[in-house]
């Protein structure tokens, strides 16, 4: 293959990656970061101690994360289509990104908050702030560094997880690496693949650890 | 002195096995600095944390400028806690804000107005001689800044009363004293009622007007200090002078406040058929005046006639058996 025919497959296939890595981070971010706040306020000595509940949270967390992503992308199949009205197609692998991605980040999500030292949470307890003040003006700020750090973890395991989904449909860079270098014995293609991903994750990498330091004043 | 500010009745709190309060009283007059002295584990953290219910007692009531905390509900708990300002032994500033975003917190958290704040924070900074210094981040500070910051921030509500939780513990000894002076000129300047817990008699000794010293959970003595040194075998005082303890058999120990206005000593041997020698003293500087404490040995015909004199002119004498 010449790089004129290769150009326009690598350029697509990175456009529906980017669009489903995109999608399933904002979603991620959206239930994963309450998710981990709770695993902290519910947790024993957390803000608002409710420890049954932070059990059963912790367990679906737990479930979620010990099914390895492709036995997970099958298995939630019918709640991607009840979602998403099909199961095939770049749009409806958001679904199950989506899901395997939100217990991992909440995770994250719960470390990063548990690095914020209980004397500046007691601090503010002290100066009359509310439980919801003290998660929005002292937890997330100052985990913040440590949740950008999370956060680029997770797209970068969002890029790998993409991958698989486009084995099955999802399309993206994976489809392409699959049908053209798995399935054609496209070295050149493959190769080509392959250092695109390299050079995504590492960009990804470092542009997430320079915004976690320059938000760190420790 | 005023009336009562701060009333802790009864507490009790245990933790497991541990009991770190075992019916604690506590009473702090308006205006007055109220050191609670103590080891580690004494249980005065927990008292102070008690204070303002970051610590919830199993027994007893907290009452704060005449309002029962421990009857509040949350909201009206946290309304309670904006006017009880804090400052804490490791500062526990925010470090994702400057110095002027930390002294604003707690009026962010009262719904003060953004022009409000920001006139507000320029005045707490120059209160606490960090006029310079508002876009500074925490972690540029020295410790002696860093708790500067804490107690603009603490009396940013304008709080009836300040909680110190061992305040100057991380400092180094000529912080500690620009601190404590701080402490002591807002108590002036303010008519700030300051409740302070410390394991450093230094602390006591310097700023405070009244003490209580907890062992085990309870408090052993309390009161004014300048009436805990008039009082016979009073614990504070014999912590405060470096004598030895427990004194030798037949010695007699004076403690006396201020300037006695004549040589009693002299006096004595003069006008008595005795001899004095002196085994040891010193004299303190406290908060309230300066106090000295003479330990002697009296012998000779009369040297009970002495003593009942040394007594009557004024002096607290104790005679060890």
């Amino acid at each position: 293959m010449t790089w004129d025919e290769m150009a326009p497959l690598l350029w697509q296939a990175s456009g529906e990656s980017a669009v489903m890595v995109a999608w399933s981070t904002l979603f991620t971010v959206l239930f994963g970061l309450p998710l981990g706040v709770a695993l902290v306020v519910l947790d024993r000595g957390g803000l608002r101690p409710m420890p049954a509940l932070k059990s059963v949270l912790g367990f679906l967390v737990n479930s979620g994360r010990s099914l390895p992503f492709i036995v997970l992308m099958i298995a939630i199949t019918p709640f991607t289509r009840l979602v998403a009205g099909t199961t095939v197609g770049t749009a409806a692998f958001v679904v199950p990104l989506t899901v395997g991605a939100v217990p991992f980040f909440a995770r994250l999500v719960e470390t990063a908050l548990r690095e914020v030292g209980p004397d500046v949470v007691q601090a503010a307890q002290a100066m009359g702030a509310s439980r919801l003040a003290v998660v929005r003006k002292v937890l997330l700020p100052e985990a913040l560094p440590g949740l950008v750090a999370g956060l680029t973890v997770t797209v970068v395991a969002l890029i790998g997880y993409s991958a698989m989904a486009g084995t099955l449909g999802g399309g993206g860079l994976g489809d392409l690496a699959v049908r053209y270098g798995y399935q054609r014995f496209e070295t050149a293609l493959m190769i080509v693949t392959v250092v695109l991903l390299i050079v995504i994750v590492q960009l990804l990498q470092s542009l997430g650890d320079r915004v976690a330091r320059r938000l760190s004043h420790k | 002195m005023g009336y009562v500010v701060i009333q802790a009745s009864g507490l009790r709190k245990q933790y497991g096995e541990t009991v770190a309060l075992d019916g604690v009283d506590l009473h702090v007059r308006e205006g007055e600095i109220f050191g609670v002295l103590g080891q580690s584990g004494a249980g005065k953290s927990t008292l102070l944390r008690c204070v303002n219910l970051l610590e919830r007692p199993d027994a007893g009531t907290v009452t704060v400028a005449g309002q029962d905390l421990t009857a509040l509900r949350d909201r009206e708990l946290n309304r309670a806690r904006q006017r009880i300002g804090m400052i804490h032994q490791h500062f526990a500033l925010l470090s994702s804000r400057t110095v002027a975003g930390n002294v604003a917190f707690p009026l962010e958290v009262m719904g003060v107005p953004r022009a409000e704040r920001r006139r507000r924070v320029a005045e707490l900074l120059d209160l606490v001689g960090l006029g310079g210094r508002a876009g500074a981040r925490p972690h540029q500070l020295s410790g002696g800044q860093k708790q500067r910051v804490g107690i603009a921030r603490a009396l940013a509500g304008n709080p009836s009363v300040l909680l110190s939780d061992e305040a100057t513990s991380a400092l180094d000894p000529a912080t500690t004293q620009s601190i404590l002076s701080l402490l002591k000129r807002l108590n002036a300047e303010l008519g700030l009622t300051i409740l302070l817990i410390t394991h450093e008699m230094n602390v006591v000794k310097s700023v405070c007007d009244s003490v209580a010293i907890m062992s085990s959970g309870r408090i052993e003595e309390s009161g004014a200090i300048a009436d805990l040194v008039r009082t016979p075998g009073s614990r504070l005082t014999r912590e405060i002078f470096p004598l030895p303890e427990p004194p030798p058999p037949g010695s007699v120990t004076l403690t006396f406040t201020g300037d006695p206005g004549r040589s009693l000593v002299s006096e004595v041997v003069r006008k008595f058929d005795v001899d004095v020698s002196i085994l040891g003293g010193a004299i303190e500087e406290l908060a309230g005046g300066a106090v000295g404490r003479l330990r002697v040995s009296i012998t000779g015909a009369e040297s009970q006639a002495a003593v009942a004199h040394l007594s009557s002119a004024g002096l607290l004498v104790e005679v060890a058996q």
